[in-house]
């Protein structure tokens, strides 16, 4: 298949900020007859255009509330860009937030079959990788036990396992590889190397340049929604650190 | 492999979007599982409860409006019977279209996170309750058998026109139409709670007073007012044509009267397709409210 993994092209994202929330009929109606139904319009992101090749890694810098969340959200299809298009080739697997299909009440296993459905994945496919799933998630033990009673490293450990296992074309890792102990946290980037020795393109939201210069080979810097540098990995890193360092923010 | 396009204006084709749907099915079957599985899970008797809590309730119901009542038989063939048919098809109502109502807030978690076809919480949830409704319909071939055969004991003086006919395999259309109906409400409702939580409290009561605006209880050719206004809009909820032909098909061994056919059919199309014109508009902003 021709063309880019991922191409993002002129996407703005515009949010009504509502001064307070109305969620009640009767406060929306006095509002909207007072004409106190005001917004503040903020542009999530600004113009935003870049493009990742199949097999390439792109690591996305930025501080808290520079838009990187919005721009995977966006990737990932979950929001819609206001202006501009998004295009993805392949099976995006999103680990924006692991273990957001969970149901609390389901067990490990029946977890497995529910977060793989909900990326679009059949139940015979799942089975084909289950023992892989349970045995790198090392939650065997645990399988059957609903998930309300797991700790937040366990779900974390399983939603990891599930989304790598399904070998997914691109990936999207929002600070994930910094959840869990160590030792899982070691086992975690050497899963997302070797996905990324079979060719996976991956996009990488971090605070850590060091793990982005490890992972990535190019990246871009986002600030208030705008993209301020974009190029190879080494180069935007160096920028970035020196940002922080003059203890911008 | 996909592509996924997503651009504002660009209209999707509906071969795409049918591709879509398509790839999305085991979501579907695995919500459907999950709903029914979780419902009962933790209780001792499990399953059993879809087939005893009809039972019950309808025990209860005929012990009041049977006995303290005092209904009769006349025009309704078997009271507990007629009672159960009325109740088992509005309870599937009330229970889908308040599930499909939360499904999207409920799903919250899931939506905010990984691209997944809006319309599957809704549609999934009527589904699941369809599922546990067929269950319950166990309930009905049960209490009807049991009065089938008492009468038949008694010589048929008991209930002198309660007979098993050929027309209950028409059952099948009351109540697919009734799923279509279900759907189209869960749809509007989903759209509404997202936007106004009010909705699930405003839909409590709607669903009180839509209990004892349906002839699940009664014969609406009985009430004193059925003949005048008050009958005429009691006629205008589809509940009432759809519970009337499944009605005939399962206890008065007739063919339901076409006017109940045709009004139930087109108020479910119309309800559906407004169902989800509103879900298709307002989709998009679910994701900034939720």
């Amino acid at each position: 298949m021709a063309g880019p993994a991922v191409e993002v092209k002129n996407v703005s994202i515009l949010f009504n900020l509502n001064k307070e929330k109305v969620d009640n009929i009767k406060e929306y109606f006095v509002k909207l007859v007072t004409r106190k139904l005001m917004f503040t319009e903020f542009w999530a992101l600004k113009d935003i255009s870049f493009t990742v090749e199949k097999g390439e890694r792109l690591g996305i810098l930025g501080f808290n509330g520079a838009g990187k969340s919005t721009l995977l959200k966006t990737v990932a299809g979950v929001l819609k860009p206001t202006k501009g298009t998004v295009k993805v080739q392949g099976i995006i697997a999103p680990l924006l937030e692991l273990g957001a299909g969970f149901d609390s009440n389901y067990s490990g296993k029946e977890n497995i079959f529910l977060y793989g459905a909900t990326m679009g994945y059949s139940r015979k496919y799942i089975e084909s990788k289950y023992d892989e799933i349970v045995e790198f998630s090392e939650l065997k033990d645990f399988i059957d036990v609903p998930i309300k009673n797991y700790s937040s490293g366990m779900r974390a450990r399983l939603g990891f396992a599930i989304a790598t296992a399904v070998e997914p074309e691109v990936l999207i890792l929002d600070e994930v590889l910094s959840v869990g102990d160590a030792k899982f946290r070691n086992k975690s980037e050497a899963k997302v190397k070797s996905m990324i020795a079979k060719g996976v393109t991956v996009l990488f939201v971090s605070h850590n340049t060091d793990q982005v210069r490890r992972l990535c080979d190019k990246a871009i810097i986002l600030d208030k929604g705008t993209i301020i540098a974009n190029g190879e990995v080494n180069e935007v890193c160096d920028i970035y650190d020196k940002l922080v360092g003059n203890g911008k923010k | 492999m996909s592509e996924k396009v997503i651009e504002k204006k660009e209209k999707i084709s509906l071969k795409q979007y049918f591709k879509n749907a398509y790839k999305y099915r085991y979501l579907m079957q695995e919500i459907i599982r999950k709903n029914v599985k979780l419902q009962y899970r933790d209780s001792f008797l499990g399953m059993l409860w879809t087939f005893l809590q009809p039972l019950f309730t309808m025990i209860v119901l005929v012990f009041i409006f049977g006995n303290i009542f005092g209904k009769s038989n006349t025009g309704v063939v078997c009271y507990p019977v007629y009672l159960l048919t009325g109740r088992l098809l509005f309870e599937f109502y009330t229970q889908s279209t308040k599930r499909a109502m939360r499904s999207i807030r409920n799903s919250a978690s899931v939506l905010k996170k990984v691209y997944v076809p809006k319309y599957i919480y809704p549609l999934s949830n009527v589904l699941s309750n369809f599922v546990t409704f067929a269950i319950s319909l166990t309930v009905l071939i049960v209490v009807m058998g049991y009065f089938l055969i008492k009468n038949a004991m008694a010589g048929g003086t008991i209930y002198p026109d309660l007979h098993l006919s050929w027309y209950i395999i028409f059952s099948v259309v009351p109540i697919l139409i009734l799923c279509v109906f279900c759907l189209g409400v869960g749809l509007i409702l989903s759209v509404l709670n997202v936007f106004f939580k009010d909705i699930e409290y405003i839909y409590d009561v709607v669903c009180t007073m839509l209990f004892y605006a349906t002839p699940i209880m009664y014969r609406l050719e009985t009430l004193k007012i059925g003949a005048g206004a008050v009958g005429t809009i009691l006629k205008l909820n589809p509940l009432y044509s759809i519970i009337e032909m499944f009605r005939c098909c399962v206890l008065y061994c007739r063919m339901w009267d076409w006017n109940h056919f045709y009004y139930a059919i087109g108020a479910s199309v119309v309800v559906l397709l407004i169902g989800i014109w509103a879900f298709y508009k307002n989709q998009d902003k679910f994701i900034l409210h939720i």
